[in-house]
């Protein structure tokens, strides 16, 4: 198997990385460029752990293979706030005490961030419909589904 | 400001010390470690429950490029039988270093057989690939009444059943039986007028932590281990890694990363002794090893199977006279189930004048049992709130009413012995009693759908230990405080605003962090829901060490005696001069006397039992058998909340887990013992879109023995939802649901035994 060299827009910067032809994006992000923020959960895209959004979309790094990503953008969770602090879902989270252990946290923020991107006045069953692909274990939901949509009331639209 | 509670600090909501880290992804968590020049492990797992190891050979793994060593169970030093506490229950190292590595033989699908470092991970997982293993098949035991039963055959040789205390001399699969007594049994059931009696069956669940287990282990030259991990307790790891590789615990260093819940399934050490030996044969390069999600469901955790019998005897004002359990618990490979705390929560909300306990750890070819989340409380609840339902309905009395009747109280003796201290056991069924959801009707659905109304109870004992802290101040007034509890849920900001409330400073001046174990003393594991009551009790303590030291170099400052100088509202005061301000006094530290610094260890005493009361409104489709949540409320004695929105997630998380265990989760095993369901898919556990908001019902009976009143929160959400949702499953059907989980399928069969047509 040949070493493959990937180019990509990560979270708004033109990086270049080498890669193995089966690597997954989530490897590749976690393995090659140190970006631990995209965790690792099941690694067969059931728990939404390592989201990151795909030119526009949601998906799940595990089930992206690093080479597919050549010429496309892609925006981590250590691309979610701006320069100048943090994005308003991100406030929301800490403000509602949405997260317990936090391992699942990226991953929610970054779904969050689709659905809001896409709808940004959200129902609750909107909110719990899209957030079904993310598995939270500490918290019962119900402080992230209010996370998000505090953040949708206050305007967190797309940046 | 002072508020309604008559504190500064406690019970406010402010931003969690380590949540912008969380919210950006910089926090690290087990996996996330990094070190230069690592190698990464694979592990070979049997694919067999139960086999014995004939052979292994490596040789054309070894051959493979990149490959630096490779251990299998022989590499492990001889462990002799020794008891450790690690936390939520005790273990026999001997059992623990067999289920490190395998010895003789395989006891379960998943046991770690043999592991491989290499310089990549592909590298070491093709060279685990060809690692050939000679096996023995032998038949597997899978279940409690097969492993109970007379002439079955034993997992080891070397377990004898501990019968109430005395060895027998037989290999058994039973390691023990222990029973509780209390009253005279027969009288009381003699006494009563109305008698229920009934089995109840659960399943094997998992914990179902998001973050699989992670380990990078580095054996230096010089005999240092050093070991960053995964854990709700350094100090364990530290100790288990000492005993399973025979080194001084002064070797050993454990450096705590970020955890990714752990829910009693991250006490023990599972990939760190692995890497530890890995490390050591490949010339001291660090070796990090991350378990896969279906390892993670095959290989560890699960909490226990079990079969669970109550019966309950009570005169027709509804007063019990007599109540007897029997219970079974699977172990799994290794003795250790949690029926020890089974036995003492299952009627422990209960003022029963006359009980008999008895509980079974049953060996067979699972994983070992661990520890989740107020262990064996929830198969034990499930059983005995269902009894006291129907009771209930036998006597016509109300849910609440039959559980206020015979609440236990202060004073009141548990059957396994201790008698209750100070308990909100009755505040907190009062609470739930006035609640609007109680107060409100259940509107009846029409047609296939099917609404019912179901409460239960529950409780956990909480608990201690020890906890050590050190705090220093800072000349801009910060507090750094370093604590060696792992911070699960939050825990961080809880004792943070203890120090802050005991020092009389905003929480935003302390400065927490969790650090590794040659940096502070000892400190039990986050476990037993004793973090925010132990090390808040040690940071209360530490508080009052700086205060008092504070107010001394406050003193000098204003050239008076101590005694002289109050600190309030921020600042020092003394009659006849002008205050202080606090920022003043910490930056003058070392012209008044010197820095302040000062440790923190307890052994602490006084935990606080806890009760809670769930009610919960449920939907059945009676053609599809799918039990839909429509609301649910969950009331509980906290003694006190530090941080009530943490507090609320506490609630609201073990009601989540609760309801996965009661409809959806279980392993599912073929007849030779191959786990079918190892991964989130067949795994299901709760999601967002199967849960309603679910209401957290704070109640406060302060526990007397803790300064701020603190009990322990974590545990007693997850002992009632089962009981709790299966009282509305009969409420909404009319049928009694005898096992867990109360799936789709098994609703539906349920319903067809009993003629209930759709």
């Amino acid at each position: 198997m040949s070493t493959l060299a990937v180019t990509t827009t990560l979270n708004g910067e033109t990086v270049t990385f080498l890669c193995e032809p089966h690597e997954t994006l989530l490897t590749a992000l976690r393995d090659r460029l140190m970006l631990t923020g995209t965790k690792e959960g099941c690694s067969n895209g059931n728990c939404g752990a390592c989201n990151v959004i795909l030119d526009g979309t949601l998906v799940n790094s595990c089930l992206v293979l690093a080479a597919e990503v050549d010429g496309h953008q892609i925006t981590t969770i250590e691309g979610i706030a701006g320069p100048n602090g943090l994005h308003p879902l991100q406030t929301s989270f800490l403000e509602n005490a949405a997260l317990q252990c936090g391992i699942c946290t990226p991953g929610f923020i970054v779904a969050s961030k689709a659905l809001l991107d896409k709808n940004p006045q959200p129902t609750e069953r909107e909110v719990r419909h899209w957030l079904a692909g993310n598995l939270c274990r500490c918290t019962g939901y119900d402080k992230i589904v209010r996370a998000v949509l505090e953040a949708a009331s206050a305007g967190a639209t797309k940046e | 400001m002072t508020q309604s509670n008559g504190f500064k600090v406690i019970g406010t909501r402010p931003v969690r010390h380590d949540g912008v880290d969380k919210v950006t992804g910089r926090a690290l968590y087990g996996a996330d470690v990094r070190l230069n020049g690592q190698l990464y492990g694979a592990m070979l797992r049997s694919p067999h429950a139960h086999a014995r190891i004939v052979a292994i050979d490596t040789s054309e793994a070894a051959a493979v490029p990149g490959v630096k060593a490779i251990v299998t169970g022989a590499d492990l030093p001889h462990v002799g039988d020794q008891i450790a506490d690690i936390g939520e229950g005790a273990v026999n190292l001997r059992h623990l270093s067999a289920n490190i590595l395998a010895g003789r033989k395989a006891l379960y699908f998943g046991h770690a057989i043999a592991a491989v470092a290499a310089t990549s991970l592909t590298a070491a997982q093709q060279a685990v690939n060809k690692i050939k293993v000679t096996w023995e098949e032998l038949p597997p035991v899978l279940n409690l009444r097969d492993a109970m039963a007379a002439g079955a055959a034993p997992l080891h040789p070397d377990v004898f059943t501990d019968e109430l205390g005395e060895k027998s001399t037989t290999p058994s699969n039973i390691a023990e039986h222990l029973r509780h007594e209390k009253g005279d049994i027969a009288a009381g059931f003699a006494e009563a007028e109305v008698v229920v009696e009934r089995e109840f069956v659960t399943g094997t669940v998992h914990q179902g932590y998001i973050e699989p287990h992670s380990a990078t282990v580095q054996w230096n030259a010089d005999g240092q281990l050093t070991v960053y991990c995964s854990t709700q307790g350094a100090f364990g790891v530290r100790r288990e890694m000492s005993e399973i590789l025979g080194v001084p615990i002064s070797h050993v260093k454990v450096v705590p990363t970020e955890i990714g819940g752990g829910f009693g399934g991250k006490l023990n050490v599972y990939l760190e002794p692995v890497c530890a030996l890995l490390s050591r044969k490949a010339g001291g390069r660090p070796v990090k090893m991350t378990m896969s999600r279906a390892d993670v469901l095959a290989a560890t955790g699960p909490t226990s199977a079990s079969i669970v019998r109550v019966k309950l005897g009570a005169r027709r004002d509804g007063t019990l006279t007599a109540a007897q359990a029997w219970m079974a618990f699977e172990a799994g490979a290794f003795p250790g189930s949690p029926v020890g705390s089974a036995a003492g929560v299952i009627l422990a909300p209960y003022d029963i004048p006359n009980v008999v306990i008895d509980g079974f750890d049953v060996l067979c070819n699972k994983p070992k049992a661990n520890a989740y989340r107020a262990p064996g409380g929830t198969n034990a609840a499930y059983a005995a709130e269902s009894m006291i339902d129907e009771l209930a309905r036998a006597l016509k009395m109300g849910p609440i009413e039959i559980r206020l009747k015979n609440a236990a109280r202060e004073g009141t003796r548990r059957a396994d012995g201790p008698v209750f201290p100070r308990i909100g056991f009755v505040e907190t069924l009062e609470a739930l009693l006035h609640h609007p959801h109680f107060q409100s009707r259940l509107e009846r659905a029409t047609g296939s759908r099917r609404r019912g109304r179901g409460i239960a109870a529950g409780f956990w004992f909480n608990w201690g230990g020890t906890s050590s802290a050190s705090a220093q101040v800072n000349p801009d007034g910060t507090v750094a405080l370093s604590e060696g509890s792992t911070d699960i849920g939050g825990t961080r900001t809880s004792i943070a605003m203890q120090l802050a409330e005991s020092i009389g400073i905003p929480v935003n001046l302390v400065k927490p962090q969790v650090v590794d174990t040659d940096s502070v003393g000892y400190n039990d594991a986050t476990g037993g829901s004793r973090t925010t009551f132990a090390t808040g009790m040690v940071a209360y303590e530490l508080g009052q060490k700086l205060r008092e030291e504070l107010i001394a170099h406050a003193a000098r400052q204003f050239e008076v005696e101590a005694a002289a100088v109050r600190f309030e509202d921020g600042a020092f005061r003394t009659d006849g001069k002008p205050p202080l301000s606090y920022f003043d006094v910490c930056g003058a530290l070392r012209d008044t006397g010197g820095e302040i610094v000062a440790s923190v260890s307890m052994r602490t005493k006084g935990e606080g039992p806890a009760f809670g009361a769930h009610l919960v409104d449920v939907e059945v489709d009676i053609e599809t058998g799918k039990v839909k949540i429509l609301r649910y409320t969950a009331a509980q004695d906290v003694g006190r909340a530090i941080y009530p929105p943490f507090v609320e997630g506490q609630i609201q998380g073990g009601v989540a887990q609760g309801v996965g265990w009661a409809l959806n989760e279980e392993y599912l095993y073929d007849k030779a013992g191959h786990m079918l369901n190892a991964g989130f898919l067949d795994y299901r556990m709760p999601t967002a879109l199967d849960l309603p908001m679910i209401e957290a019902l704070i109640v406060e009976v302060p526990n007397p023995r803790h300064p701020y009143g603190v009990r322990g929160v974590g545990e007693v959400p997850i002992v009632p939802p089962a009981g709790a949702v299966a009282n509305a499953i009969f409420d909404a059907l009319g049928v009694r649901m005898t096992e867990l989980p109360m799936s789709p399928a098994r609703n539906i069969a349920a319903l067809a035994a009993a003629g209930v047509a759709a």
